[in-house]
């Protein structure tokens, strides 16, 4: 702490006068715009080299998943596996060689990518969906409200999600696709985004604009959408691009284990369960795809953390 | 005190109702068969189905059968695994290893953890702390198959340092390679706490009154600072622990194991889902039953929580 040095002057000290210019101070910039917490934490992230890293990888990872044909050598859907060519080396135009079933490991990783952003995203829109509903009301309407969806919470929470999707995943077996394995994950990992919000909603409540809201007859509703929500929006936001990595790797883990995505669809998962087997005579064609894996992950951890630290001072200061 | 376990507990029944009743009903209220879904596109042999619908009572109401399925498990009774032993049986055999294997992941992952992390936090700023988040960063990143891969590869296969596969009777020399693998992912977890809690806790006033007061910086750090920061860390341990029982079900499966987490690992690749359901049901109150006890020890330990309303 740089506070700790003690000063060197001692007893009452009273600034010259021409060291604290007040006309300077007393000059209120009218035209200058106001910082707020948003503004401040822009601030904060661009001139982090983590945040421009971590941005370009991220932006780089969704181009590569909305448009796969750019990146990939041959398009995995229609070219057929040759098992001539199984478990084989690279060569040209198929730069890190071939799985068991002699398909080219680089275009199934490109092509993989669209699976593990979709499923990302599609569980953080239904995590913050449903943490936003149980933690805005639990947190401000407080109450039996918040007991009720405070032990219903609780309920969801007890349960470790990626043991919830595999139960659910095990029965939906007949249905697998993106969207059932995103509702898997999503359905129990939504109360820590809950149990953030509220917690966030209890200490803005407590707010003097709040009271003043009150005071000035604006009904509940419009409080919490007007005042409340938007004041207590900020952690959310960084436990969500946390939440979108936790849920990439738990689509991963799923395939892995093979209650997740079926045979059909690309996924990284899926490549890693496929190349488990030959891990000791062909450990490459399971290094890529984990590779590709770890490295989106990385990206969004990065991101998570640039956020988190952005939108609280208090983990500003810790680094 | 009294009246803390009592509320407690008390909560703790809503919760183990509400978790039971949530996995019964994901599998059995869906529509159609839940038997013929469960094992997917495996078709299994008509006995063993007739005997399954009669072990869940599908002949009855949905609740009916939940109510029936939470009297077997207050009797012990979690049902009878795919090759016919009964859970518990099954259990009784298993869950000795996984103890082992987890208490051998969490000294490594708290000790090291621990270690970095106050090391991180004393020096913030230096290159220690920054390589310590670089490094905590990628391991937070990287799932734990691939760790497990990885570590077996590199470990087992190419270095020969240890067996890739843990022998009968798991012994606790096969064991380190599988509990370090399981430990490395709470690990960085537990670095950044510890970081961020001596950081904080070095900085309050009493840290610098024993300063002032000539103290040693040898006697301040353990005594002052560490002791001070552990509460959160510790804290994060208990709630950790659905990680570990994740964990562990990838990393016996993947080490050979012959733990509980290996049998759920088996009976998922295997798709028999009638015996994943038993075992996740029985995760699932371990891990109620371990949040329960902790809380319980916090209330004694530190009497804010237990006044706490």
């Amino acid at each position: 702490m740089s506070n700790n040095t003690p000063s060197p002057r001692t007893g009452h000290f009273v600034a010259p006068l021409e060291d604290t210019p007040l006309v300077a101070i007393d000059a209120v910039k009218v035209d200058e715009k106001p910082s707020n917490l948003w503004i401040d934490a822009w601030r904060d992230a661009r001139r982090r080299p983590i945040f421009w890293i971590s941005g370009l990888l991220i932006v780089l990872i969704i181009v590569v998943a909305l448009v796969p044909s750019l990146f990939a050598t041959v398009n995995p859907f229609t070219e057929k596996c040759q098992l001539s060519l199984s478990n084989g080396d690279p060569t040209a135009g198929h730069p890190l060689g071939f799985t068991k079933q002699g398909c080219d490991v680089y275009s199934r990783i490109i092509f993989g990518t669209s699976t593990s952003v979709s499923v990302g995203f599609i569980v953080i829109v239904l995590t913050t969906v449903l943490g936003l509903l149980f933690g805005a009301f639990a947190g401000f309407y407080g109450g039996w409200i918040d007991a009720a969806l405070s032990r219903v919470g609780d309920i969801f929470f007890s349960i470790p999600y990626i043991l919830a999707a595999v139960v659910i995943m095990s029965v939906l077996s007949q249905y697998r696709s993106i969207w059932t394995i995103s509702l898997a994950i999503g359905l129990f990992a939504w109360p820590s985004t809950a149990r953030v919000l509220r917690a966030e909603i209890l200490r803005v409540k407590q707010s003097d604009y709040i009271t003043a809201s009150e005071a000035l007859g604006v009904s509940k509703i419009k409080i919490l959408l007007r005042h409340v929500l938007p004041n207590s929006i900020a952690p959310v936001i960084a436990i969500t691009t946390i939440s979108l990595a936790a849920a990439i790797v738990a689509e991963a883990t799923l395939s892995f284990l093979g209650v997740g995505l079926g045979g059909s669809i690309m996924s990284w998962g899926n490549d890693i369960n496929q190349a488990q087997r030959d891990i000791r005579v062909h450990p490459q064609t399971l290094i890529w795809p984990s590779l590709a894996l770890s490295i989106t992950v990385f990206s969004f951890i990065l991101m998570g953390e640039v956020v988190r630290d952005a939108l609280d001072p208090k983990a500003r200061a810790l680094r | 005190m009294a009246g803390y376990i009592f509320r407690r507990v008390l909560q703790a029944i809503p919760v183990f109702f509400g978790t039971t009743f949530l996995i019964y009903f994901m599998v059995f209220a869906m529509p159609g068969d839940p038997i013929v879904a469960l094992f997917g596109d495996k078709t299994p042999n008509p006995a063993v189905i007739e005997q399954l619908r009669q072990q869940y009572h599908l002949d009855q109401p949905f609740i009916v059968q939940y109510i029936l399925y939470i009297g077997g498990i207050f009797r012990g009774d979690f049902g009878t695994s795919f090759s016919g032993e009964p859970v518990t049986q099954i259990l009784a055999r298993t869950f000795p290893v996984t103890i082992r294997l987890a208490v051998l992941a969490l000294v490594f992952q708290s000790v090291a953890g621990i270690a970095v992390g106050l090391v991180s936090g004393l020096r913030k700023g230096k290159l220690f702390d920054s390589s310590a988040l670089v490094v905590s960063l990628i391991l937070i990143s990287l799932p734990i198959f691939v760790i497990a891969y990885v570590a077996q590869y590199v470990f087992g296969v190419q270095l020969g340092w240890a067996r890739t596969t843990v022998g009968s009777g798991a012994p606790l020399q096969d064991l380190i390679l599988p509990a370090i693998v399981l430990a490395s992912v709470s690990f960085a977890q537990i670095v950044r706490l510890t970081r961020s809690s001596v950081i904080e806790t070095s900085g309050l006033d009493f840290v610098r009154t024993a300063y002032s007061k000539g103290l040693s910086r040898k006697r301040i750090v353990p005594v002052h600072i560490l002791r001070n920061s552990l509460i959160p860390v510790v804290t994060y341990l208990a709630t950790d622990f659905g990680v570990l029982l994740v964990g562990a079900t990838v990393t016996e499966g993947i080490f050979n194991v012959p733990g509980v987490g290996n049998t759920l690992y088996q009976a998922i690749i295997r798709g028999e889902g009638p015996t994943v359901v038993s075992f996740v049901t029985v995760m699932v109150l371990l891990y109620l039953v371990v949040n329960l006890v902790v809380d319980l020890l916090y209330g004694l330990l530190d009497p804010r929580i237990r006044l706490v309303k």
